[in-house]
């Protein structure tokens, strides 16, 4: 089959690789109609995530339909339509049945580096590196996906592959941001990175009732989406955040901040980013945490901040002793899918709001290492990417 | 009657420092002794010339280019190379200090208007990508977002701790 694989910083190459079989009695096939490049690819991408290896299939945003199923698996069935949850879980391990699904207990198969890197292990993921069990990703013709009688999310014919792909990662990812932000009426809820899961973290927090919600990006046509969603705009290029944030707030700063951007922040006009430009040449810092050190200095103290941007391994300057006297609470993590995916398929169903908005480039997945570019630099106008294994 | 204020372009003003690069460069080039004589910097007349190579190239790269703004970095580079060369020289006693400084503030106040016109550049960029991509009109909303807003307000999901492990629609 045919996918897009790994072969270092910057090189994504449209490989032939053997076809996935069934390896465990709980997998199944799918055959991949529509994929897409997430903002998190981008750093195994540029290289920041450590754990990839050579030929690594990348992607974990997918969806399509089942093709073959192992003999112990019961609820899918071949010829069902479904999206894949980027986070791989066992359904029955005690992390999963609290709910707790992006650390899962059992689904990393690799889950001795995880141990060694983070204290206990995480979850299995799709195409994210081998520190998350080296699973092969969804940016391809078929992919295995392993407890299949428990993440997939089945899907009705009446609705657009468009419609339904990003249950699988970046709609919940923003849904989850804002609901750990247990935003209340009188709340600015202020959004850093007006990307793809910022799109959806910016809805999440207007459907969940927030005052006002701004958003921070210096892209224009991101802001100009940003404010399409309900947001107030803040080009960070052209006037000061704080300023601005604390204006829109009679002095007292935003309720609820959520880091939408993560380890990569672009803020090149501030000494900080300057200074983590520096010393991430130099290896002595692995991410770049602009974000997070301006969201702790401008939120209201008691005020809550959340973070769905990834984030892998050192950061420095990190003005701790803020978090602690202003009494922020943190709330971070990978996305725990399926605690979400019922009720946002129900809302995308009910013609709420459908996440295709975003979606400003559907081509064929043979074009994924020129849109890997394309998405980075946001070149085009880009905002999202999807492919399709099936378009030539 | 008030005249109107002509705001500058990005453009017009990268030209301008084009043509103030170009004429450097060109005396830097050509009458290094004379300049190294009024800053004393005997000696270091092959250093000025190369100085002088670097204006005329730069200012020739912004003059011809289409998107002057990588060139107007370039120049930013060369301030800052200017800057450190004469803050070398300013030696406690030395009889040429006034001059020295007074070109400090100079390359100074031409630094300041490069930092100025990168951003101009950047922003007069960012403006064309918006009228050129323009998503105002993306909302993802069945309904505006005021009718939107807190539709989900008494639904927020809770903690899920039962297993929940096949999310199927119904």
């Amino acid at each position: 089959m045919r996918a897009l694989c790994w072969h270092g910083k910057k090189d994504i190459r449209y490989d032939t690789v053997p076809d996935p079989i069934i390896e465990d009695p709980g997998d199944a096939i799918i055959e991949v109609t529509s994929c897409a490049i997430c903002g998190s690819d981008l750093h195994l991408f540029d290289g920041f995530m450590p754990g990839m290896q050579h030929g690594d299939v990348m992607g974990h945003e997918f969806m399509g339909e089942v093709v073959e199923v192992g003999p112990e698996v019961k609820r899918l069935k071949v010829g069902d339509r479904v999206v894949v949850p980027f986070t791989i879980i066992c359904g029955e391990c005690d992390q999963c049945q609290r709910g707790n699904y992006s650390v899962c207990e059992r689904s990393n198969r690799n889950h001795h580096l995880a141990d060694k890197m983070f204290g206990h292990s995480t979850a299995g993921l799709f195409g994210y590196t081998h520190l998350t069990g080296g699973y092969a990703g969804g940016q391809a013709e078929y992919v295995r996906v392993p407890f299949a009688d428990h993440a997939p999310v089945k899907v009705p014919s009446g609705v657009t592959d468009e419609q339904v792909l990003f249950l699988g990662d970046i709609f919940p990812t923003g849904w989850q941001a804002a609901v750990q932000c247990d935003i209340e009426p009188t709340d600015t809820v202020a959004i850093w990175g007006a990307g793809p899961v910022g799109q959806f973290a910016i809805r999440s927090a207007v459907m969940l009732g927030a005052k006002q919600v701004v958003a921070i990006d210096r892209v224009p046509e991101r802001l100009g989406m940003a404010e399409a969603g309900g947001a107030i705009p803040i080009n960070f290029e052209q006037e000061s955040v704080v300023e601005r944030l604390n204006d829109l707030t009679q002095g007292r700063g935003p309720e609820k901040c959520i880091d939408a951007v993560g380890l990569e922040a672009h803020a090149m006009g501030s000494v900080d980013s300057m200074y983590d430009r520096v010393k991430q040449a130099v290896m002595l810092e692995t991410d770049r945490p602009h974000v997070l050190r301006e969201m702790i200095y401008v939120c209201r103290p008691a005020g809550t901040l959340s973070i769905p941007g990834v984030y892998g391994g050192l950061l420095d300057k990190i003005p701790f002793g803020a978090v602690m006297n202003k009494g922020l609470t943190i709330r971070t993590g990978q996305t725990h899918v399926n605690r979400w995916t019922d009720e946002l398929l129900h809302r995308i169903l009910e013609g709420q709001i459908d996440p295709s908005f975003v979606i400003t480039h559907n081509v064929a997945l043979e074009q994924g290492p020129d849109m890997y570019k394309t998405f980075r630099d946001k070149e085009d106008g880009c905002v999202k990417v999807v492919l399709k294994p099936r378009l030539h | 009657m008030k005249a109107s204020a002509k705001k500058v372009s990005g453009r017009s003003l990268a030209n301008g420092l084009g043509l103030f690069s170009i004429g450097l460069g060109l005396a830097e080039l050509l009458a290094p002794k004379t300049l190294a004589r009024s800053l004393g910097m005997e000696g270091q007349e092959r250093l000025l010339q190369a100085y002088g190579l670097r204006e005329l190239g730069v200012g020739l790269g912004i003059l011809a280019a289409t998107e002057p703004a990588p060139w107007i970095k370039g120049r930013i580079v060369g301030d800052l190379l200017d800057l450190g060369t004469l803050a070398v020289q300013l030696k406690p006693g030395s009889p040429h200090r006034g001059r020295l400084a007074l070109a400090l503030g100079m390359v100074a106040g031409v630094t300041s208007l490069d930092v100025y016109c990168a951003r101009l550049l950047r922003a007069e960029s960012w403006q064309a990508r918006a009228l050129k991509w323009d998503y105002r009109d993306r909302s993802g909303w069945s309904r505006p977002p005021s009718a939107m807003r807190g539709i989900a307000r008494d639904t927020v999901p809770q903690k899920v701790s039962t297993p929940h492990t096949t999310p199927a629609y119904h």
